[in-house]
């Protein structure tokens, strides 16, 4: 297995060196490896010196107060930033100097904290965009409505509707994404990312703004998804149940810091993390 | 009869009803679904069908002599202008850029395409293999003539799209616009320092930006620099190949929005992140919507160039890029039928409103705003839902009282 050395960067609390994997991925090559990852904004160390390793079909966790640089991570693994510091494998591959489109193709996608649909257009068109590199025809039979445009319409139409199905969503294809309500938005991104057949999955806050029957749901999804796809999912969530509830690692982030690192068990006991969450009570006494 | 068998008999009736609607339901809602799956396909034939009824309904009207002489002088340019409308509609509404150097391709295509049709005028002569095999096939070379300038405009008036583009297309919104609005006039302005002339003989063509550089022995001196591109005769431009020249930009930009390429031009402009991040190359796609708009125009402008004998540098100013802009606005954004509907009524309407002599252009402008404001408020919005309601309602009603007496 390729265990990261892991640098402790807090000064209260040693970090677990353990990796995060689980066994079932044990000897595999983790899917994203993290090393020293950073990005300075001006003077502002947003995130600084972050060591990540997902496995290949583990589901990961990404938590932290307001604030902490998750959102910063997940945008400097989809190269919306290009991180000053460290670097970035995904499956093995560095992913140094390339755009965001770039490394999709690589096989990483996303879902927004605020949601980014193609609002003008029906669930079908989001999810045949996810599919866009997938099924490929040229312009000119586009255009002409030669064989090849209509073989990959069939071909873009049934992927989509099947990839549709796995959130029940077949009945909405022809309503615009713009008009659905917010939960069947939230699965519509997540879908539409899946369609990009991607390795990672990275979900930013799936559950905001979900009821806890909704957040349930969510969760067996998310499983069955990796369970179908084998692919990894690494999620940043506020919500404690979904956290640990699936999670098998989870990594804690605090200005922009990795302050605590493993399994949901020992995150939960963990001191610094305890401290980072509800520390401000001390302060106020 | 007593009160039992009454009741027997409303109920018997009441299920008979309800058995008879059900039967018509399926194939409404069937109806209903085919329309909504096909929704664009009906959409696109209806505009083909609506530009060929036009076509018809000129020719019908020059034949009977009902048409106007100024009237049948506007058929080329409208096409023209209704191809630079949907044309421009690709960039602006599809794309949702906001360009105002149209014009600037338009007098791109029509500087190349008078050039491709006067070189081909002298440079194949009546004995000319090129003009005989034509001839052998009954094709008049005029039309001959026609389509290749058309095309030779198409694909500079596209370079120079492409050139423009690359930088053009790294600005977003306002600066995007003040930027092509800026190269659309330094076209103009290099293209108005430009002579062109043709050798009579052999066709050899002597570009200059000196017009003293042309010898006069032998030359026809056709693009006079200042005062634009005059002696361009025969007309070879005719009302048919303006609508063939229509019917093709819709086929071109219809197909092109409703298929791979167009879903991912249109994903560019609703969100450029999202677009990334799935995948797809935000640059490349707003590139081919540019440079195809900067073709269409280019054809248009060719088009335009060939239906008139001069045509001043002025006419491809910054006015023209806002006219077509006022088309695409009006007949709505991303709406290809509202675009050759709005181009082809405001065309006309200046030559409508004639009788207001002076006034005429106030009177322009007036329904202008009033056509928007109309079209926006609230009342009118309101009652036209509402007559739609009512249709619907009125339609719902007689299948069901047809289905009753059946």
């Amino acid at each position: 297995m390729a265990s990261k050395k892991f640098k402790s960067n807090t000064i209260m609390v040693p970090v677990p060196s353990t990796s995060i994997v689980p066994e079932r991925d044990a000897g595999k090559l983790p899917v994203l490896e993290t090393s020293h990852l950073g990005i300075e904004f001006g003077g502002l160390k947003a995130v600084d010196d972050v060591n990540l390793a997902v496995g290949p079909t583990e589901i990961c966790g990404l938590i932290g107060p307001n604030g902490a640089g998750k959102t910063t991570v997940f945008n400097l693994l989809t190269k919306v930033y290009q991180p000053t510091h460290g670097t970035i494998l995904l499956n093995g591959k560095d992913t140094a100097g390339m755009t965001t489109e770039q490394a999709n193709r690589m096989g990483i996608a996303r879902t927004f904290q605020n949601i980014r649909l193609f609002n003008n257009m029906t669930v079908e068109e989001n999810v045949t965009i996810g599919l866009h590199n997938q099924i490929r025809y040229n312009m000119f039979s586009g255009i002409f409505r030669l064989p090849g445009y209509w073989m990959g319409e069939k071909k873009q139409h049934q992927k989509a509707l099947d990839l549709l199905s796995i959130f029940d969503m077949t009945h909405l294809a022809n309503a615009k994404a713009g008009s659905l309500p917010y939960g069947a938005q939230r699965r519509l991104e997540i879908v539409r990312a899946l369609a990009t057949h991607p390795s990672l999955l990275l979900l930013d806050e799936p559950a905001a703004g979900m009821n806890p029957h909704e957040t349930e749901e969510l969760m067996e999804n998310i499983i069955k998804i990796r369970d179908q796809f084998q692919i990894a999912v690494l999620l940043i969530e506020h919500d404690m149940n979904l956290v640990m509830g699936i999670c098998e690692g989870i990594c804690v982030l605090n200005y922009g810091r990795v302050i605590a690192k493993g399994t949901p068990d020992e995150i939960q006991s963990n001191p610094a993390v305890i401290e980072a969450y509800l520390g401000k009570q001390k302060e106020a006494k | 009869m007593n009160q039992k068998h009454k009741m027997t008999i409303t109920h018997l009736f009441t299920h008979a009803l309800e058995i008879c609607e059900s039967f018509l339901r399926q194939p409404r809602i069937m109806a209903e679904k085919i329309y909504q799956k096909h929704k664009m396909t009906i959409t696109h034939l209806f505009t083909y069908a609506l530009v060929i009824c036009a076509y018809f309904a000129c020719q019908s009207m020059i034949k009977a002599e009902k048409m106007t002489l100024s009237l049948e002088g506007q058929l080329v340019p409208i096409c023209a202008y209704i191809v630079l409308a949907v044309s421009l509609n690709l960039t602006v509404g599809i794309s949702g850029e906001l360009s105002l150097g149209h014009a600037g391709f338009m007098y791109v295509g029509a500087i190349t395409g008078v050039i491709a049709s006067m070189w081909m005028r002298y440079a194949f002569t009546e004995e000319s293999a090129f003009f005989l095999f034509f001839e052998n096939m009954n094709i008049d070379f005029a039309l001959v003539r026609m389509l290749i300038s058309l095309i030779v405009a198409g694909v500079f008036a596209g370079i120079v799209g492409f050139i423009i583009g690359i930088p053009v297309l790294r600005l977003r919104g306002d600066y995007l616009a003040i930027v092509t609005l800026a190269f659309g006039e330094i076209i103009r302005n290099i293209m108005t320092c430009l002579y062109v002339a043709v050798n009579k003989k052999t066709g050899a063509l002597n570009f200059t930006f000196n017009n003293s550089d042309i010898p006069s022995k032998d030359f026809k001196l056709f693009i006079k620099g200042p005062t634009g591109i005059t002696g361009n005769s025969p007309k070879i431009a005719t009302f048919v190949i303006g609508i063939g020249l229509v019917l093709f930009t819709l086929l071109i930009v219809q197909n092109l929005i409703n298929s791979r390429t167009g879903r991912a031009i249109k994903a560019c402009r609703d969100n450029r992140i999202a677009a990334e991040s799935m995948g797809l190359n935000v640059t490349k796609y707003k590139m081919i919507a540019f440079v195809t708009s900067a073709c269409l125009a280019g054809m248009a402008g060719a088009l335009y160039a060939a239906n008139f004998s001069s045509v001043v540098p002025s006419k491809f100013s910054i006015d023209t890029s806002i006219l077509i802009l006022v088309f695409v606005v009006l007949g709505g954004l991303g709406n290809i039928l509202g675009s050759v509907i709005s181009a082809t009524v405001l065309t006309l309407l200046p030559e409508l409103l004639r009788e207001f002599d002076d006034y005429r252009m106030l009177v322009y402008v007036v329904v202008l705003i009033l056509t928007m404001l109309i079209t926006n408020s609230p009342i009118v919005k309101s009652l036209i839902g509402a007559i739609k309601e009512g249709a619907k309602k009125l339609f719902a009603r007689k299948n069901t009282e047809n289905g009753a007496n059946s």
